[in-house]
């Protein structure tokens, strides 16, 4: 249960402040230490050379003149890899009937994408290996590539992999039942075929990985830029059949990661063999070209959705079939199944409605695999119920605001479910829409775009509300067979000088993650933050955990570390009380002082217990116990997600001569629960909005009929830069989960979650007075100029 | 010849001779010779603006430029303008409006907005936007970083001396 | 992404720079700026074995005037086309371009020069060679031409330039107080190459239009001037039929390449609607 935390004015009362970052200084004093930074003695490079065919079979590799070349110390074929490294299926025993073609690091007869890594060149220089590689000769027969979703699906059909009967990875279906009636019956039913493009992550870092076998010792270090170091251990130690305990698996500061760096990419698999096939560490980092063409993709769906209203104004049912395509095999471990499930299942999830169906389709083709990006399944789920919403509350002559206000699940209406089986908690539509409301000077925007409608200035408005998935428990993988940990570790320990040392498996990628469990931990001991260090991304010097994914740094390794911290606090002062002649109970730490709880009267400090401890524990009654370190591990009880959520707005300009969309404000309101930090929490935010917009207006990979990827840079993949970006205004409403002592939630994927929903909502009521309307991501001024009719 | 030739150039204010491939970038050298890392690589044509250096005085991307090229040439790195307290004001307002989150973008962004304060006082808001037009950050959504730009604008206008950021405890 | 191995050089003078281009024959690339070569030679898409680097040769520099013509060095780079205070007061039309080049940090290394010789037909500064009628100076094995920029861009990176020979200067005929000018383009984030731009010089002694060129870029496989909109305006007040008609008459000086992401009649509407736009602001403003 939520007690309170403690007030703010209290000494070492962090939790709920803003604070700064501790680690962030060695990162603007160009001191980061990022896996691409890393050189080892005897250091060599990967590169390696790729398929330029979607689909083919590899008839034959002459690596001769590439052997000979200056520098090159070894080339290496998928059957030389083969012999090392067991191979992975990316199917999850929870989704039934999935299926998926097994996977080796390089490919041994068969490519089943354009950019697939085929042989693996190592040298003493990226250059000389880069080199190499153009020397090298890969004789392939050309196949038909699967491209298209719906021919994809039709019987008889070419497959994308040789290995699978059809092109179907998964299906599922969710209904309520009595669909059809409800929506012949219905007073108002509007329907509309949405279509959101590919996109990447594009971390500023790309991939990188340095492998390093030592066989005297036979120890695999893997330095790797990954949110997972666990996972990886796991699957290293698995595939190469080494033990765990000789795998250690390093993350230090990592380039960005948002979703992208927790799956298997075969480049990465392949190094470790290739150390191991060196006896010298390998260094693979990905440049831009390889990043576009083998870090995995997402989004891609078709949804056709259609949803049905009374004449009040209530929304009665959604009928949903959402297909997307997934790559030519499904991802390890995580899979490619979850965001169409994601997409299936929050559907509407604001919204009190009881009457579902929906149906899911996941496709392999022939292009880059995809899988979980931040805000999985979200955005889509958001942007189509969201323009539903818009587009009932025009056919019933509602303010789209009125209709939201009517059918969003009301704040005392919980605990409830959606009915597609969520279970949620406690959450605030109604509360934010309301602040949103007022945070944008609603009315006035909507009297001033009629004013400027007059003088040919055509202004949007578009709203959003969403429910975000966080902590999630192990219903997520684990009862899907993956050894993905849902529960976090921490290793808390006082050092002799009085100082505090958390070791915990949460890692970060800039978030803050290290910043708020340092503040929790030192709240809840009483002592000041800069005498807690924070060390992660370590399976060596952390204990197991499941790390950062799906918004539970704060929500599951904040409260392991607040456990954790109480755990140690007991032991402290139960020390102290001996050392004392005191009781426990009567005592309280302040600053790092142990202190008398009635008076506040200073007795010992930390640093004294702590020497006592360590050096004088002779000076100890004999029943004392000097415990300073204490190991916690906590998982999520009781709700299986802890849902968040909230609500958008966003303003934009639209050139109705040009295309072009001037975005003017965005505005969120949201609820992740217990705020830790609120300037990290709103940072997180407005990072996840401006990649929700980006989706909305740049973002896109596309490809041509032969499965080429025809945008694969950064110059011609279009990310949000910082003059098209807006201001972004910020409120927050605060619903702890009273599942954890801290009441924290997710807050990495508010921002994206329903940016593009406000986005796309926001351009179509720009383009209301033309009559135009457009159910596509990225809306392009090509795009919206043919919405428009000019073109 | 594409062997190594030897050259000479001045770097973070030391006058340094090495040899270096001609096909090497300066940011590669940077990185790789000089072990100066805070100079990053994220696209290696010019897009992304994680490479910014000075040279002689004006931000270029480290990818676009051989290092034989900057030979002669007076290079300042994120490190050199870091340890002689030039933009500590810009590192302080970074870390207290958290205008960065993974690190790996600022060192260039930072060289952009030491160069757009240098020339311009007092920038509006849409001038450090336009100025960041380079800089690719995939992790703030800028706000932040115009802020914190613009916060330094205003402090050195009211002539806020800069004091050291680095050796302040976190 | 590392450019295979190619052997350096750095001539001091143009005579070096054309014998050292001559020593190593086809397999030699000249470098100045290198904003646009560099990122090809990481790509692998361009391999030479030797660079030469011109960025040392000092008849390449600056920027100077005969009251006639404005003499800018090859080598002078993009910023200085927006800073320098004789191009902005000679050539005013090249400072209203610049700041839509790249982003800051390419402005400070590429340069005119390099940019006006690769012709890349996206790029602001070849078509506004077009608008400003400039001559380009080429030196060679057998001395020194100079090329007007009509005849200067020939193809999709093809310009009069003969290999080996090297570009020396731009030459672009002064300003004057008669003269208008305007520059904008449609981008999808700034510093973008352009879905269609477009540089305006128009000689209006009074209120008639004396002399229109009208260049564009990113319409076809070269710069483009819009010889039939220009015709629309001469000899006409600047007023909105006349804006009318030029933007009509751009159907027969633009046929634009089709994709499917911008399709022919995209460009071709948005070059219509841009050049309205500038004429529009230049109307307001006599």
């Amino acid at each position: 249960m939520n007690a309170p935390l403690g007030a703010l004015d209290r000494p070492n009362s962090y939790i709920g402040r803003s604070v700064s970052r501790p680690n962030a200084k060695r990162l603007l004093a160009g001191k980061g230490r990022y896996v691409t930074d890393l050189v080892l003695p005897r250091m060599l490079h990967a590169a390696f050379l790729r398929s330029p065919y979607a689909h083919a079979r590899i008839v034959s590799i002459d690596a001769g003149e590439a052997r000979a070349m200056p520098g090159v110390r070894l080339v290496a074929t998928g059957a030389d890899l083969a012999k090392l490294c067991t191979p992975w299926v990316g199917t999850l025993d929870h989704f039934k009937g999935m299926k998926s073609a097994q996977q080796l690091p390089l490919p041994v007869e068969e490519v089943l994408w354009s950019g697939q890594a085929v042989v693996a060149i190592v040298a003493e220089t990226r250059a000389q290996a880069e080199d190499a590689a153009e020397a090298i000769v890969v004789e392939f027969e050309e196949l038909p590539a699967v491209v298209d979703i719906d021919a994809a699906r039709e019987a008889g059909a070419d497959r994308a992999a040789s290995g699978i009967a059809d092109n179907l990875c998964f299906a599922s279906r969710l209904d309520t039942g009595g669909i059809d009636e409800i929506f012949a019956g219905a007073a108002h039913v509007v329907e509309e075929e949405f279509h959101f493009g590919r996109h990447t992550a594009v971390t500023l870092e790309p991939r990188a990985i340095l492998a390093d076998w030592d066989a005297s010792e036979g120890k695999l270090t893997v330095h790797h830029a990954t949110q997972t170091p666990y996972q990886f251990q796991d699957l290293y130690s698995r595939h190469y059949g080494i033990p765990e305990a000789n795998v250690r698996v390093v993350a230090p500061d990592i380039g960005g990661s948002f979703g992208m760096k927790l799956h298997v990419y075969h480049e990465d698999m392949a190094v470790v063999g290739l150390s191991m096939l060196c006896g010298r560490p390998v260094k693979f980092v990905a440049d831009r070209l390889e990043a576009f063409v083998s870090d995995i993709h997402a989004r891609d769906h078709r949804v056709r959705a259609r949803m049905a209203m009374d004449t009040e104004g209530m929304i009665l049912a959604m009928d949903v079939d959402d297909v997307t395509a997934i790559g030519a095999f499904s991802t390890y471990p995580r899979t490619s199944a979850v965001e169409g499930n994601q997409v299936i299942r929050l559907m509407g999830a604001p919204y009190s409605f009881r009457n579902y169906r929906a149906e899911l389709s996941v496709v392999f083709q022939n292009k880059v695999q995809t899988s979980q990006y931040r805000a999985v399944g979200h955005p889509i789920a958001c942007a189509v119920a969201e323009r539903l919403v818009d587009m009932a509350a025009a056919r019933a002559g509602l303010d789209p605001v009125s209709l939201r206000e009517k059918n969003l699940i009301a704040d005392d209406a919980y605990p409830c479910e959606s009915p597609t089986g969520y279970k949620f908690e406690a959450l605030s539509h109604r509360k934010s829409l309301a602040r949103l409301k007022a945070l944008m000077g609603y009315d006035a925007l909507r009297a001033e775009q009629a004013a400027l409608r007059e003088r040919g200035i055509h202004r949007g408005i578009g709203i959003a509300s969403f429910v975000e998935i966080s902590n999630p428990s192990p219903a997520f993988y684990g009862i899907g067979g993956a050894r993905i940990s849902a529960q976090d570790g921490a290793v808390l320990a006082v050092t002799p000088s009085g100082d505090v040392r958390c070791q915990i498996s949460v890692t970060e990628q800039g978030q803050g993650t290290e910043t708020i469990i340092g503040q929790i931990v030192a709240d809840q001991l009483g002592i000041a933050r800069e005498r807690v260090r924070v060390i992660t991304g370590d399976t060596e010097n952390t204990p197991h955990g499941g790390a950062t994914w799906a918004c539970r740094g704060a929500g599951i390794g904040g409260e392991t570390a607040l456990q954790a911290a109480r755990k140690l606090r007991e032991n402290v002062l139960g020390l102290a009380a001996a050392i004392l002649q005191a009781r426990p109970g009567d005592l309280d730490m302040r600053d790092g002082v142990v202190v008398d709880v009635l008076n506040g009267a200073e007795r010992v400090s930390l640093a004294e217990i702590a020497r006592i401890a360590y050096f004088r524990s002779d000076t100890l009654p004999k029943d004392a116990s000097a415990q300073l370190t204490v190991a916690h591990h906590y998982a999520p009880q009781g709700y299986p997600f802890a849902f968040t959520n909230g609500v958008q707005g966003c303003h934009v300009e639209l050139d109705a001569e040009t295309g072009f969309v001037k975005i003017l404000k965005h505005w969120v309101v949201e609820d992740c629960g217990r705020i830790i930090n609120p300037l990290l929490v709103d940072e997180q935010v407005r990072g996840g909005v401006v990649q929700g917009l980006g989706a909305a207006f740049f973002e896109e990979c596309r490809y041509d009929e032969n499965g080429q990827l025809t945008n694969g840079s950064l110059a011609d993949y279009l990310v949000p830069m910082a003059c098209e970006m807006p201001d972004i205004v910020i409120a927050h409403i605060e619903t702890p989960t009273a599942d954890t002592a801290l009441g924290a939630k997710g807050c990495g994927e508010a921002g994206t979650a329903a940016a593009s929903a406000a986005a796309l909502n926001a351009v179509n009521d720009a383009m209301s007075p033309f009559g135009a309307s457009i159910a596509q991501i990225p809306m392009t001024p090509t795009r919206l100029l043919k919405a428009l009719g000019t073109i | 010849m594409t062997a190594p030739v030897a050259i000479t150039l001045s770097v973070n204010g030391e006058t340094l001779t090495r040899a270096a491939e001609p096909r090497e970038t300066l940011a590669d050298f940077l990185r790789r010779d000089l072990g100066l890392t805070g100079t990053h690589t994220g696209c290696e044509m010019g897009v992304c603006g994680a490479c910014l250096v000075m040279l002689d005085g004006a931000p270029v991307h480290g990818c676009l430029i051989f290092a034989v090229q900057a030979a002669g040439a007076s290079v300042q790195t994120v490190e050199g303008l870091s340890e002689s307290a030039m933009i500590a004001d810009l590192q302080r307002a970074f870390h207290e409006r958290n205008a960065l989150q993974c690190g790996f973008c600022t060192p260039g962004v930072l060289v952009t907005a030491q160069w757009l304060l240098a020339r311009k006082a007092a920038p509006s808001r849409e001038e450090i936007r336009d100025a960041l037009s380079g800089n690719y950050c995939r992790c703030t959504g800028y706000e932040a970083i115009v802020d914190a730009i613009e916060t330094v604008a205003r402090r050195r206008s009211a002539g806020e001396a800069a004091s050291r950021f680095l050796e302040e405890p976190a | 992404m590392k450019a295979r191995a190619f052997s350096y050089v750095r001539p001091a003078t143009v005579a070096e720079a054309l014998l050292a281009f001559a020593e190593a024959g086809e397999g030699a690339s000249y470098i100045a700026g290198g904003q646009s070569l560099v990122p090809a030679l990481a790509l692998r898409l361009q391999a030479p074995e030797r660079l030469i680097d011109i960025a040392h040769v000092a008849e390449l520099r600056g920027v100077s005037c005969d009251g006639e013509w404005l003499r800018i060095g090859a080598l002078t780079r993009h910023a200085d086309a927006h800073d320098d205070p004789l191009i902005a007061r000679y050539a005013p039309l090249l400072a209203l371009a610049a700041p839509h080049v790249a982003h800051p940090a390419i402005r400070n290394r590429g340069t005119l020069g390099g940019s006006v010789a690769l012709a890349d037909p996206a790029s602001e500064f070849p078509a506004m060679m077009l608008a400003l009628d400039a001559e380009m100076e080429i030196a060679g094995s057998a001395g020194t031409r100079r090329v007007p920029a009509t005849a200067f861009f020939q193809d999709l990176y093809q310009t009069a330039i003969e290999p080996g020979e090297l570009l020396v200067a731009l030459h672009v005929p002064v300003a004057r107080a008669e003269h208008r000018c305007a520059f904008d383009e449609f981008a999808r984030r700034r510093g973008d190459y352009a879905l269609v731009g477009c540089g305006v010089m128009l000689a209006m002694p009074g209120d008639v239009v004396a002399e229109a060129r009208i260049a564009f870029l990113s319409v076809g496989s070269t710069p483009m001037r819009a010889r039939a909109a220009e015709a629309a305006l001469a000899g006409q007040a600047l007023d909105a039929e006349a804006i009318r008609r030029a933007q009509a008459a751009l159907a027969d000086d633009l046929d634009p390449p089709d994709d499917e992401q911008v399709p022919a009649a995209m460009r071709l509407h948005l070059a219509r609607v841009l050049l309205g736009r500038l004429l529009g602001r230049m109307e307001m403003a006599s």
